[in-house]
């Protein structure tokens, strides 16, 4: 499994959070994730410009096995997607962290971002959750 | 506390993910999925299917007991070592479990059945054998590794003793042979699968099953999951008992007519009441859906036709398509635009004729 960027933060539910140098966030889910569910073959995307709320379902990801609801970090409005993956889910198994981003933020309430777990308790998290 | 066969350290050891299936602790897949698919489609794969149960039957009554026992007719096995797909029915018609038995002698026939539903097999089978004076005897001493693809049969009968290839090429679809195996090992070799590609399952003792899993893996055949046994079975257009059938169902509604024979004068157990329904009409059909939208059928799904609304049986992502398929059941009638309800949208399907895959192909129409 990929080392887990220092950047991030994640959320229980296995999403991550990328707070980039303009402010906004980019959402994808963890390596820990994309093994557990197996092979992706399809990701139903948000739309761009509509509002979010920390918490609600915004996008699935289906793999071989199963159908995974995508839950928002945090509040605010989706202002990009990742559309390549309509036609290649599986970057998502091949690089969860980097080109298999799913969708991006502009962020309501800074605050929410404080909620959120650090990388060290994400892993000591899903680590126990294999046991 | 979940079952192991004897394979259950090895997965470990080949990083497989481990999941419970019908009180197994199984591998669904040792890497990715979608690739093992792939791997039994243009080479050689193999599953372990150790789970399943070997049920041997003897006695001088077997054939007659068998009979009345399942709804396709064993009379149809005339040579030692053929095979038969079957289902075992109930009074009312309902399916308890589907199966393959084997004749071996008039007085020795093996059976094959499900592991998720052994007890209730083998509760029903006793009950109905003990007029016939047929012992019923289970086999857990054995493993079973199905060894699949189009490379398969080469790849196993390579494994082989000299004298005994020559017999094993020779044996045709659907027999079996009991036949010496590498390092002196007893195997019980069947040319039957569950994945629509040529191969072998072979019936090995538990104690020699990891030694042909690892000869097997020298001779290039990869590990395959119990996933990618699904959507390759799906793929097949083979029944998956539990999710296509069971007790509430008859073969006519689960696409199995083929396995009924209503010969003249054979009293099988369900048959009444199958030629009952038949007469009053079949109230519902499954039926083969391919989505061309992006997306996934999922079991339990409502699917919605002009006569009204049916649901999703089995149904998956079929990677030799690159789109989902599924069974579905639904009314006996004229059905108009088919949808199916995902996540409260409503994505239109075409219905179609199943397999959907056949020798490692798409079936013509199945793509676009």
């Amino acid at each position: 499994m990929s080392e887990i960027p220092g950047d991030l933060k994640f959320q229980k539910s296995h999403e991550w959070v990328r707070v980039e140098q303009d402010g906004t966030v980019t959402v994808g889910i963890s390596d820990h994730a994309q093994v557990a569910l197996g092979d992706l073959v399809y990701v139903e995307l948000p739309e761009v410009g509509s509002e979010v709320t920390a918490g609600a379902g915004v996008a699935v990801v289906e793999s071989v096995k199963a159908a995974s609801d995508i839950y928002a970090p945090v509040s605010g409005k989706v202002i990009a997607v990742n559309d390549s993956l309509s036609d290649k889910p599986e970057t998502i198994n091949e690089d969860a962290y980097g080109d298999g981003w799913i969708f991006k933020l502009e962020i309501s309430d800074k605050a929410e971002l404080d909620t959120l777990l650090s990388p060290d308790e994400y892993a000591h998290l899903s680590e126990n959750e294999d046991h | 506390m979940t079952d192991k066969t004897a394979l259950n350290a090895t997965h470990r050891e080949l990083g497989a993910r481990m999941v419970d299936f019908g009180g197994w602790d199984m591998p669904i897949a040792y890497g990715s999925q979608i690739e093992e698919h792939h791997a039994v489609r243009k080479d050689a794969g193999m599953f372990d299917v150790s789970h399943m149960t070997v049920v041997d039957l003897t006695g001088d009554r077997t054939r007659d007991f068998l009979r009345r026992l399942v709804a396709n007719n064993v009379d149809k096995l005339a040579k030692s070592g053929k095979a038969l797909y079957t289902c075992m029915l109930d009074e009312n018609g309902g399916v308890i479990d589907d199966l393959i038995v084997y004749f071996l002698r008039e007085d020795f026939f093996r059976l094959v059945v499900n592991a998720a539903t052994r007890a209730k097999d083998l509760a029903w089978i006793e009950k109905q054998a003990a007029s016939f004076g047929v012992t019923v005897r289970e086999r857990p001493e054995f493993g079973m590794i199905a060894v699949q693809g189009p490379n398969a049969r080469a790849k196993m009968i390579g494994l082989l003793p000299e004298e005994a290839r020559e017999k094993a090429t020779k044996l045709g679809k659907f027999a079996a042979i009991e036949i010496e195996g590498p390092n002196g090992m007893p195997l019980f070799l069947a040319r039957t699968g569950y994945t629509g590609e040529d191969g072998f399952e072979v019936v090995v003792p538990d104690t020699r099953v990891v030694e042909l899993w690892n000869l097997l893996r020298e001779a290039g055949v990869a590990p395959a999951g119990l996933g990618a046994r699904d959507t390759l079975r799906l793929e097949a257009g083979m029944n998956l008992y539990g999710q296509d059938m069971d007790e509430t169902v008859t073969p006519w509604e689960a696409s199995l007519a083929w396995t009924i024979s209503l010969d003249e004068g054979r009293d099988f157990i369900g048959r009444a009441a199958l030629e009952k329904q038949k007469a009053a009409g079949v109230p519902r059909v499954m039926v083969g859906l391919v989505m061309d939208d992006k997306g996934v059928l999922r079991h339990g799904q409502k699917v919605l036709t002009s006569a009204g609304e049916g649901e999703i049986l089995s149904g998956g992502f079929a990677p030799t398509l690159g789109k989902s398929v599924a069974f579905a059941r639904v009314p006996a009638s004229e059905l108009g635009q088919v949808r199916v309800d995902i996540r409260g949208r409503e994505v239109p399907v075409r219905v179609v004729k199943f397999p959907f895959v056949r020798d490692g192909q798409p079936m013509p129409g199945i793509v676009d």
